[in-house]
C-alpha cells in the first residue's frame, strides 16, 4: 500500500527555499491539489516577486513571471482572456499586502474568478528580512532592528479578514504551515480554493502562516513554536468565507 | 473604396478590431476617454472583453497576462498614465509580448495640462522604464493613419514579440476626416507557439523577464538587441516637396499637419522649403534624414514640446546641417504666420 | 480651392454640427475634408467652435489658424476671430445677437440676424443652418441638397422630422445672402 508520493506535478528540482522553511509545504500543497483535481494541464500560474518566484521550477504547469504586486492583476489578464483555464498566483506578504494591495484588494472586489495563495511568513524573505506590513507587534527585523512599534510603524495588516468583506470574494480562508494537523487542514482549504473556481463562484484566497527561520534569526523547530506564539495572536486561523452551500474545512 | 466619416478615436478602436484585438484593459484619464467609451461598447459586441482597471498599474499588468495568452491585447492612456505603465511595459519588453499601447499625449510635467502635445517623445523612443529595452513607435498624423497603424501596430507587435506604442494627441482623437477600411473578414490569426495556455499535453511554458545567471541575461539582452536591429527596416516616413527644398522641416504627428499646410503656404510665396514626416519614431527615419542633409542647407525641427525629437535629427544629419528647432507648449499650435517667419529666419542662416 | 472655415458660438447653438454637415456634403461630393471641434486653450471663453477645411487636393493642416471663412454665432466669436481672418476673406455674423460692430474694410462682410429668422420659421436652434445657407449663397463649397443628406444621414429616426425646418432655415439664410 502507498501511503505517501511525491506529487506527480513536482518536477524533480529540488526547492531552493533555505532549510527549515515551511514555504515548500505550501508549494507541495498546491501541486497535490492541482494532481487530485486533475487541473494540471490547463493551469497558469503567475509568480510574484520574492521566495515565490522559483516555483516555476518546481510545479510542471506554465507560468508568467509578473512584476513585483502584480500578480493578481496579471492572473486576471490571463483569466479574462482564457477563462477556460485555471489560474492562479502564489504572492508573498510584501507582494500581495504591501506593494500589490491596489491589485489584490480589486481583483477580490470584482470577484475576478482566480485563485490566491498568500504566503505570511511576516518579513521580506528573498531581500534579507526587511518589516512587512505583516511583521506584528515588537518583531525585529533588520528595518525595525528594536521591534515593530506601532507608534512609528504601525500595526500589522490582516489581508484575508479585510478581503472578506468584499462581495467579490466567494472563499478566504486563514491557515497554517507548522504543524500536522495545521497542515492538512491547509491542505484541504487549498483545494477548496480551486474547487471554487472550477464552480467559476468568484475570487478565492488561502493565506499560509509560514516559517522564515532565516531571517527571523531562530531554529526550524523554534519558528514553528513561534506561529503559534506570535503569529496565531494577530492572525487567528480559519475560514472567513465560505461560499453558500459548501462546508466549511478548516476546523479550527 | 467607399469612404466613412470617423473621429479619430473611433478609428483607431476600429482599426484595432479589424486587426483581431479583443481585449481591451485601461483606466481613465484626459484626453483619451473617448477611446475606451468607444471600445466599452464595441468589445463586448465583438464577443471581446473590456475592464476598466484600479490603476494603470493594474491595466498594463492585466495587458501583460492577457498577451502572454497569445490574444492581440490594447491598452491606452496619456503621459501621467504612460509613466506608471512603464513598470509592466519593461517587463512586457524584457519577456517578449507583443501588446498594443496607445499614448495620447497631454501637456507635462507633473500633471500638466490636458491640452495637446509632443512632450513624451523621450519616453516613447528610449524605452521609457527601466531596463534596456525599446518600443516600435508609431505617430499617426490623420484618422485613416489612425486606422491603419493601428492595425500595423499589433502586425509589428506580434512579428517582433514586442510592445508597440501608438504616440498621438487628443487633437488627432477627437478630428473627423474620411477612411476608407478595410473589407470587415474574420481574420484567421494562429495562437502562436510561446503562448501560456495551460500546457495541455504538451512541455511547461514559461513568460520571464528573470535571468539570474549573469551569462543568461548577457545574452537575452544580446538577443533583444538584435532583435532591436532587426526592427530597423520597419522604418516608415514621408517626404513632402524634399526634391529641392533649401529648408527641410521634421515634425510629426498632429503637428506634421500643421507644417505641411504651412510648407504649402510657404511654396507659394516662392520659399524652396519641404517636410520630413516620421511615421516611425522608433525606429527612426535617420538614413533618409541623412540622404537629405547631402543637399539640403538647413533643418528646421518644429515640436510641441521644448525639444525632444531634435536630438535624433541632429544624430541623422551629423553636422552636415545647421539644425534649429522650434517648439510651443501648452497646446497652443503655431499660426502659418509664425511658421513662416520661422522658415525665414532659418533660411537666412 | 482650399477653404478654411471656423464656426463659433456658444454651446447649443450647433456649431458643431453645421461643421459636421459641411464635411459629409464636401465628402459626398468628392472634396477633401476635415473637422476639429474647440480644442486646447481655444476652448477658453465659453465658445464652442470647430475647424473645417474643405478642398480638392489632399488636406494639410486641419487646424484652422487663419480662416478664409468665418461664420460668428455670438459676440464673442466675433471678436475673437475677426482679426485672425485672411485678407479677403468671408466674415458672416450672427447679428440678430450683437449690435452692429465695426468690422473690417478688407473682409466680406455680411450680417444675418440667424436667430431671428430661425425664430420665425419656428425655432431659433436653426440659426445654424441660417448661417450655413449665407455661407454657401457666397462661397458654393457643396450643394444645399447635400447639406439636407447629410443632416438626414446624421440625424435619428426620431428626429427626421426637423428636415423640413432646416431645409427652409437654408433657403432663407442662402435667400437673406443673396439679397444683400
Amino acid at each position: 500500500m502507498k501511503i505517501a508520493s511525491r506529487p506527480k506535478c513536482l518536477t524533480k528540482e529540488h526547492f531552493s527555499y533555505c532549510p527549515g522553511c515551511t514555504h515548500g509545504i505550501g508549494t507541495r500543497l498546491v501541486a497535490e491539489a492541482l494532481d487530485e483535481l486533475g487541473l494540471i494541464e490547463e493551469t497558469v500560474g503567475v509568480l510574484s516577486v520574492g521566495c515565490s518566484v522559483m516555483l516555476y521550477k518546481f510545479i510542471d504547469c506554465d507560468f508568467i513571471q509578473a512584476p513585483h504586486g502584480r500578480a493578481s492583476a496579471v492572473a486576471v489578464g490571463v483569466k479574462r482572456a482564457l477563462p477556460e483555464a485555471t489560474v492562479f498566483a502564489y504572492q508573498g506578504d510584501g507582494d500581495l499586502a504591501a506593494i500589490g494591495t491596489a491589485e489584490i484588494v480589486h481583483a477580490a472586489a470584482r470577484g475576478d474568478k482566480i485563485t490566491i495563495f498568500f504566503l505570511n511568513n511576516a518579513i521580506y524573505g528573498m531581500t534579507g528580512g526587511q518589516m512587512a506590513p505583516t511583521t506584528v507587534e515588537g518583531q525585529a527585523t533588520t528595518t525595525t532592528p528594536e521591534g515593530r512599534d506601532p507608534a512609528l510603524q504601525g500595526y500589522p495588516i490582516r489581508m484575508t479578514e479585510m478581503l472578506s468583506t468584499l462581495d467579490g470574494v466567494a472563499y478566504a480562508a486563514r491557515v497554517a504551515l507548522n504543524s500536522p494537523r495545521n497542515v492538512r487542514q491547509a491542505k484541504r482549504a487549498v483545494r477548496r480554493a480551486f474547487e471554487v473556481q472550477q464552480e467559476g463562484l468568484g475570487f478565492a484566497i488561502v493565506e499560509m502562516l509560514s516559517t522564515c527561520p532565516t531571517n527571523w534569526g531562530v531554529k526550524p523547530t523554534a519558528a514553528l513554536e513561534l506561529i503559534d506564539k506570535q503569529m496565531l495572536p494577530t492572525y487567528p486561523l480559519g475560514e472567513f468565507k465560505v461560499p453558500e452551500g459548501m462546508k466549511k474545512v478548516v476546523t479550527c | 473604396m467607399e469612404k466613412v466619416l470617423m473621429k479619430g478615436n473611433e478609428a483607431l478602436a476600429e482599426g484595432a478590431l479589424a486587426a483581431g484585438c479583443r481585449y481591451f484593459f485601461g483606466y481613465p484619464i484626459t484626453p483619451q476617454n473617448e477611446l475606451p467609451a468607444y471600445l466599452a461598447k464595441r468589445l463586448p459586441q465583438a464577443g471581446g472583453v473590456f475592464l476598466q482597471a484600479e490603476s494603470e498599474i493594474g491595466a498594463i499588468n492585466m495587458v501583460l497576462g492577457a498577451a502572454s495568452t497569445g490574444q492581440r491585447v490594447l491598452t491606452s492612456s496619456s503621459g501621467p498614465g504612460i509613466s506608471l505603465k512603464q513598470e509592466g511595459i519593461s517587463y512586457i519588453a524584457g519577456s517578449e509580448v507583443p501588446c498594443v499601447i496607445v499614448n495620447i499625449m497631454r501637456g507635462g510635467p507633473g500633471l500638466g495640462g490636458v491640452q495637446p502635445s509632443q512632450a513624451d517623445y523621450f519616453q516613447a523612443t528610449r524605452g521609457g522604464g527601466h531596463g534596456d529595452y525599446r518600443t516600435l513607435v508609431l505617430a499617426p498624423a490623420s484618422v485613416q493613419e489612425l486606422y491603419d497603424l493601428t492595425a500595423l501596430a499589433f502586425d509589428l507587435a506580434d512579428k517582433y514579440r514586442n510592445p508597440t506604442m501608438i504616440l498621438g494627441d487628443g487633437v488627432l482623437g477627437q478630428m473627423m476626416e474620411p477612411v476608407v477600411l478595410k473589407p470587415s473578414e474574420e481574420i484567421e490569426r494562429p495562437i502562436p507557439g510561446w503562448a501560456v495556455r495551460g500546457k495541455r499535453g504538451g512541455k511547461a511554458k514559461l513568460i520571464t523577464s528573470l535571468y539570474l545567471e549573469p551569462e543568461a541575461l548577457e545574452e537575452h539582452n544580446l538577443k533583444l538587441a538584435r532583435k532591436y536591429e532587426k526592427m530597423q527596416q520597419e522604418v516608415r516616413w514621408e517626404e513632402y516637396l524634399t526634391e529641392d527644398a533649401e529648408l527641410v522641416l521634421v515634425a510629426y504627428g498632429t503637428m506634421a499637419r500643421v507644417v505641411k499646410g504651412a510648407v504649402r503656404r510657404a511654396r507659394e510665396k516662392g520659399l524652396k522649403v519641404g517636410l520630413l514626416r516620421p511615421i516611425t519614431l522608433y525606429p527612426f527615419p535617420s538614413e533618409a534624414l541623412g540622404k537629405l542633409a547631402e543637399r539640403a542647407r538647413g533643418f528646421l525641427c518644429v515640436e510641441m514640446s521644448m525639444g525632444q525629437m531634435v536630438d535624433d535629427v541632429k544624430l541623422a544629419v551629423c553636422g552636415r546641417a545647421p539644425v534649429s528647432f522650434y517648439g510651443r507648449a501648452g497646446g497652443i499650435f503655431p499660426t502659418t504666420a509664425q511658421l513662416l517667419a520661422q522658415m525665414e529666419k532659418a533660411m537666412k542662416h | 480651392m482650399l477653404e478654411e472655415i471656423i464656426i463659433s458660438g456658444f454651446g447649443g447653438q450647433g456649431v458643431m454640427l453645421a461643421g459636421q454637415l459641411l464635411i459629409r456634403a464636401g465628402m459626398e461630393e468628392g472634396l477633401e475634408v476635415s473637422w476639429i471641434p474647440s480644442y486646447g486653450p481655444e476652448m477658453r471663453g465659453g465658445t464652442a467652435n470647430c475647424s473645417v477645411v474643405l478642398s480638392d487636393e489632399p488636406i494639410g493642416s486641419p487646424v484652422v489658424s487663419e480662416p478664409s471663412a468665418v461664420l460668428a454665432m455670438n459676440l464673442p466669436s466675433f471678436e475673437k476671430y475677426l482679426p485672425l481672418t485672411q485678407k479677403g476673406g468671408l466674415f458672416i455674423y450672427n447679428s440678430s445677437l450683437m449690435d452692429e460692430a465695426p468690422g473690417r474694410g478688407d473682409l466680406e462682410m455680411l450680417g444675418v440676424p440667424a436667430t431671428e429668422i430661425a425664430d420665425g420659421l419656428g425655432s431659433g436652434r436653426a440659426a445654424n443652418m441660417v448661417m450655413l445657407g449665407a455661407l454657401l449663397a457666397r462661397k458654393p463649397l457643396v450643394k444645399p441638397e447635400s447639406i439636407i443628406a447629410a443632416l438626414a444621414a446624421t440625424l435619428p429616426a426620431h428626429r427626421q422630422n426637423l428636415l423640413p425646418l432646416n431645409e427652409k432655415a437654408l433657403k432663407a439664410g442662402a435667400e437673406f445672402a443673396e439679397a444683400r
